[in-house]
């Protein structure tokens, strides 16, 4: 036996199908084009920061609220690299800045706060997000005095492969760090940190670095993002609703598959998008009921669905608990 | 030669002293017991010499090592390994995987997967949990839980094993079993430190017992003299 507990059989026909998803993405813009480029973006966007999200607190069981942070962080990043006025730096320079930017900042908050259990650590990465719009609000206000700023515009197609190119990273990351070591100290932290430290884990450093890593890619998502805005502020840029959807599209989708994470992201961006243009007066009435039906029926999320509808296919001879 | 030493070792909880100036000392190749009535700071002295807590004022020393200070996983790796009191296991994760953690993470030098993996399947036989492999930890009974315990502390290649009362809530036939594996695993040369309330087991197993009682030590001897002492007696028994 290995630790490598998704190993020989199911590699095959997932990475198969993976790649024929992804072919199929790449090749969107030349099919499809036009809204659906940008509409599969906003998707990308949010699966990034939902798999990143679940990285690092699906194993750990941190709750982590400060994707709005790492994000916003990313796209000022963006935003004073990629300004109107001309271009500083090429774009994926930009992007990887973006996501190194954002480990920092985990770095060094996770250093100081990854002691804090349960709600506490919730409570005080959410506060990072207010933290650090208010002193780039108080910053902006008496010092700089730049109210607002331009960024570069980009075409939609090359915000939609770079999109799916820190996409595919974040999921490789999750797949190989899932089956690693560092993945199995990662998840015996979530299940008992005092017997993990106990048995040989430096707890402190699995926990820190995991949380920058997931960080990176929601920065470089970030960079991506601001040139998609085209004009940020610091409102814009440390969007509180950020820190949540991550959270909910997870918990919507299902954190105990590996796709899970990914087909919340999907579903529940795409029905963000669809039920706010076409019915803009009940669309957050709508979503809420969608969720809680979800929470309450599905506590699996939607991805739990799968092995149940396949167990009544079947006859229940495969059934697998 | 002693593993373990202890100086003077103190830990205060508010202006409580859990543990007062104890100085203690564990020989290579002893199975030592610690007795003591509820609340005598047996638990809290294991806490400090695994590195949970840090005694104030006190020194620990490991194969000679001043220890006092470091992290849990840090004198994990130097070979000084726990179970705890209320079962601490990876509940979700397969048996197997709560030993390989051991293996993989605890041991001195590190190890590498395939050997990690040989060491934990050796350990779930010596244990004997080989069946149950795949089974989610937190499924299994009580004593099996506690088997787990051992067998992800001695994946760490410990030579010294603190156990904090193995028997506890076990019935007669697992505490039986549980003695029988207290003493293979000395077999196998591993230093043992034992809390225990079962007098029946801490006597038959052990070479010398130390006594707690309000945070200090009392009397350390063989069995027999803490069976006769009448300090010993009078603290379990009353005067």
């Amino acid at each position: 036996m290995d630790i490598t507990r998704f190993k020989s059989k199911g590699f095959f026909i997932p990475g198969l199908i993976s790649l024929v998803l992804l072919i199929l993405l790449a090749t969107l813009p030349l099919s499809l084009g036009g809204y659906t480029v940008v509409l599969v973006t906003t998707i990308l966007m949010y699966a990034i920061l939902t798999v990143s999200w679940v990285l690092f607190s699906g194993p750990s069981g941190y709750m982590s609220l400060a994707s709005a942070a790492f994000f916003g962080v990313g796209i000022y990043i963006g935003a004073l690299l990629l300004p109107n006025t001309g271009q500083v730096l090429p774009l994926l320079v930009v992007v990887v800045l973006g996501g190194l930017a954002s480990s920092i900042v985990a770095l060094g908050v996770g250093a100081l706060t990854l002691r804090l259990r349960g709600i506490y650590f919730a409570i005080f990465t959410f506060g990072l997000v207010v933290l650090i719009l208010e002193v780039l609000n108080w910053w902006e206000h008496t010092v700089s005095h730049i109210r607002g700023r331009f960024v570069m515009v980009v075409d939609n197609e090359t915000i939609f492969y770079v999109m799916l190119a820190i996409f595919v990273a974040t999921m490789l990351t999750f797949f190989f760090l899932r089956r690693s070591k560092f993945g199995l100290a990662l998840q015996s932290i979530g299940q008992n940190e005092e017997a993990a430290a106990h048995s040989g884990v430096n707890v402190t450093m699995v926990k820190v670095l995991t949380f920058a890593l997931s960080a990176f890619f929601v920065g470089a998502a970030g960079v991506v993002w601001a040139t998609r805005l085209t004009y940020i502020d610091p409102y814009i840029a440390f969007n509180f609703f950020l820190s949540f959807l991550p959270v909910l599209m997870a918990i919507f989708g299902g954190i105990g598959q590996i796709y899970g994470p990914v087909v919340g992201a999907a579903i529940f961006a795409y029905l963000q998008e669809t039920l706010q243009t076409e019915f803009p007066e009940v669309y957050m009435l709508t979503f809420g009921i969608v969720l809680v039906v979800v929470i309450l029926y599905l506590p699996n999320g939607i991805v739990g669905l799968i092995p149940k509808l396949w167990r009544r296919i079947s006859g229940g001879q495969h059934a697998n608990t | 030669m002693p593993i373990l030493e202890g100086e003077k070792v103190t830990k205060y909880f508010g202006g409580l002293a859990a543990v007062s100036k104890v100085d203690f000392n564990v020989d290579q190749g002893e199975v030592v017991g610690l007795i003591g009535p509820n609340g005598a700071g047996k638990t809290t002295l294991f806490n400090l010499i695994s590195g949970a807590f840090v005694p104030k004022p006190g020194v620990i020393r490991f194969k000679g090592e001043n220890i006092t200070g470091s992290k849990p996983h840090q004198i994990c790796r130097l070979g000084l390994s726990r179970t705890f009191q209320e079962v601490k296991i990876f509940a979700n994760m397969p048996v197997m995987q709560n030993v390989l953690l051991g293996s993989l993470f605890g041991t001195p030098t590190g190890m590498a997967s395939a050997n990690a993996a040989k060491e934990a399947a050796e350990l779930l036989d010596f244990v004997g949990l080989s069946a149950v492999g795949k089974t989610p930890a937190g499924g299994l009974t009580l004593a099996n839980q506690k088997r787990v315990e051992v067998a992800r502390a001695l994946a760490t290649k410990a030579e010294l094993l603190l156990l904090d009362e193995l028997m506890a809530g076990l019935n007669p036939t697992e505490t039986a079993e549980a003695m029988e594996l207290v003493t293979r695993i000395r077999g196998r040369g591993v230093t043992i430190f034992m809390i225990e309330h079962v007098m029946k087991a801490i006597m038959g197993v052990c070479d010398r017992i130390m006594v707690l009682h309000h945070g200090e030590k009392i009397a350390d001897g063989t069995p027999k003299e803490i069976a006769t002492s009448k300090t010993v007696i009078e603290v379990y028994l009353g005067e």
